[in-house]
């Protein structure tokens, strides 16, 4: 198919001489003796470029974050626990990151906390309870949910959830839960898709097993299918968190920024995300706020590839069982 | 034996992509065709500038540009954003022919300043804007200063009503940040609060929070939303930052490295012409520079022109 492509575009580009070679078969020969060579090229050199590709960004982004401690002379601990970050006060800056990766890291265990109990609920709506229409709707509803973009979600969580949130909790409603709203609904589509697919693949034997000795559906569920599902919904949860962890935009618009460890979940807090889109631009290349942000993107990667590890921890042990 | 032949010639292939990849990143793209278009004839001119840099910038420069190429229908000119500090590292690495910049590239440590040409394109004027309920309309420096460095806590204290006060900052290095902190809160650090970016969300979570407190420039006070506040009794008005009595206020600076090439003198000349000076930079709610009865320098010394 592929080949005769090929042929059929080459005499339409340069017809004469093509038509000539078409004739003696040249093409065809030569197309024939090297399509294996030249089809195992492509598709090595895409794999290899993938690998390039995540090669030279580790290596891209250590060499970068690593610049503040190696040039700027920064020390690595004050750094990571220091929770003053104060990088343009005139008389001795500080850079300390703790308050970003602790917002982080509550963001993103709040996100999940938020989400898991729905995303859970809807995927046994759509695989155990209404299998038929419950998976008709559900599934351009998690469709369409997956398709909005970030900023739409911060747009939302700006004029509805801040508001919602001033009116019933106090404070400016730009806070840690905001934050921890928008995203658990972004990774809401996530965790469901992945959650349902892993209690469909629950072998059915067990599931009427458990009907014969009479348990009813929600004993079933309950007792047989989720720990059966188990490690598989853990995966759906870390798969969701990961990406909780990495969203910036919406975040950044109901979070409120503020450079201080929060004191409840109705303070304002920051990310590591989001202080990095937000002072990146405003920073020179080779400045110490520069390097310092750069160090924020490193402890990024190195988190969002420890998450990566416990993913790939959790499925081996799945499917060591 | 074979597939481990195999691995170690990927992984060779992949770190010299790397290297290739890295010697790129280091920016030898220089002078994206300006210097071409120097014809001695003034009058055609033609060739390609590109700007880039501060986003309070970018609107009145994509303005002035849009109108330069209606004039001159070979030139071309591309006016990206990208932040202050963004635009002064790419005019010193020489990939932005123009760097927009808030601040005075002298403010940034690691930037050769004495490289750059500097052109005061405009001046804006800031103030606090403030939640009409918190029930300020004036406030005098000391005052200002107490609430942004969180000495005082709630309204009352300062002559207001019973309103806690909520600080609305911007991120570090911004240019608005960096002018507010330097002449109104005259280099104190701010305590801290909500950071926001844009200008219109800040003033849309002042407008709506009871009590908040953040900084803009004058042009975005153009409705009841938010209280514009005076300081020391001064109105944040145009005339007085023109005459020099309210002091926060900034240049707007456009940047090159060096003489610029014709193309971009072109330009840079339209701008300071009295048709963009006092239409576009108008219209933007900027102040012309020509108008302005002070001048001031990189370390923020405020002198009589």
């Amino acid at each position: 198919m592929g080949i005769n492509k090929t042929v059929t575009r080459r005499s339409f580009e340069n017809k004469p001489e093509s038509s000539l070679l078409k004739d003696k078969g040249l093409i065809k020969r030569f197309t024939d003796r090297n399509s294996e060579g030249r089809g195992k090229l492509y598709i090595y050199s895409s794999a290899i470029l993938m690998i390039a590709a995540v090669v030279s960004i580790t290596l891209f982004l250590t060499l970068q974050g690593l610049r503040s401690f190696t040039v700027d002379h920064l020390n690595i601990w004050d750094f990571l626990t220091g929770s003053e970050w104060y990088p343009d006060r005139a008389e001795n800056p500080s850079y300390g990151a703790w308050p970003f990766v602790f917002g982080s890291i509550s963001v993103t265990l709040l996100a999940a906390l938020i989400t898991t109990p729905v995303a859970i609920g809807c995927a046994i709506f759509m695989t155990e309870v209404a299998k038929k229409w419950g998976q008709r709707i559900l599934q351009p509803v998690i469709e369409i949910l997956v398709g909005i973009p970030s900023v739409v979600y911060g747009l939302i969580g700006l004029s509805v959830i801040v508001p919602f949130m001033r009116h019933h909790f106090g404070g400016t409603g730009l806070s840690l839960l905001s934050g921890s709203i928008v995203v658990g609904i972004m990774i809401l589509p996530t965790v469901t898709s992945i959650a349902a697919d892993s209690i469909r693949a629950v072998p059915d034997s067990l599931r009427e097993a458990s009907y014969a000795i009479g348990a009813t559906q929600w004993q079933t569920i309950w007792r047989v299918v989720i720990p059966a599902a188990g490690s598989s919904l853990i995966t759906a949860i870390v798969l969701g968190m990961s990406r909780a962890f990495g969203e910036a935009l919406a975040v950044q618009m109901v979070i409120g920024n503020a450079r201080h460890v929060p004191h409840s979940i109705f303070d304002p807090a920051a990310t590591l995300t989001t202080i990095i889109t937000l002072s990146m631009g405003n920073s020179t290349t080779g400045s110490v706020l520069n390097d310092a942000l750069w160090s924020l993107g490193l402890i990024l990667l190195v988190i969002s590839y420890i998450f990566i590890v416990i993913i790939r921890f959790l499925s081996g042990r799945r499917n060591a069982r | 034996m074979k597939k481990k032949s195999f691995l170690a010639v990927a992984l060779f292939l992949s770190l010299s992509l790397v290297l290739v990849l890295g010697a790129c990143g280091n920016g030898s793209k220089s002078g994206s065709g300006a210097s071409s278009s120097s014809s001695s004839d003034s009058k055609q001119l033609s060739g390609k500038i590109t700007i880039g840099g501060s986003t309070a910038l970018q609107p009145l420069a994509s303005q002035a540009a849009k109108q330069f190429m209606d004039k001159n229908p070979g030139v071309q000119i591309d006016v990206q954003g990208g932040g202050s500090g963004t635009g002064l590292s790419e005019v010193s690495a020489g990939n932005f022919d123009i760097g927009m910049s808030d601040v005075f590239a002298e403010s940034k440590s690691n930037i050769d300043a004495k490289a750059l040409k500097d052109y005061k394109v405009a001046v804006v004027g800031m103030t606090a804007a403030v939640n009409p309920e918190a029930g300020v309309k004036n406030l005098s420096k000391a005052d200002l200063q107490k609430v942004f460095t969180g000495k005082v806590k709630n309204w009352k204290e300062v002559g207001g009503n019973d309103v806690k006060v909520q600080l609305v900052n911007r991120p570090d290095g911004s240019g608005t940040r960096a002018t507010f902190d330097q002449f109104a809160l005259d280099g104190k650090t701010p305590a801290e609060g909500i950071t926001q970016d844009s200008t219109n969300t800040v003033r849309q979570i002042i407008a709506e929070q009871p009590g908040a407190i953040g900084y803009m420039a004058l042009s975005y006070f153009s409705d009841k939303s938010v209280v514009k506040l005076s300081i020391d009794g001064i109105k944040a008005t145009e005339e007085n930052v023109a005459s020099g009595k309210f002091p926060v206020w900034a240049y707007e600076h456009m940047y090159t490295k060096g003489e610029p090439s014709p193309l971009v003198k072109a330009f840079i000349d339209y701008m300071m012409s009295p048709e963009v000076q006092n239409g576009v930079v108008k219209g933007a709610g900027y102040l012309s520079t020509n108008k302005m009865q002070v001048q001031r320098d990189a370390t923020g010394k405020t002198t009589n022109k």
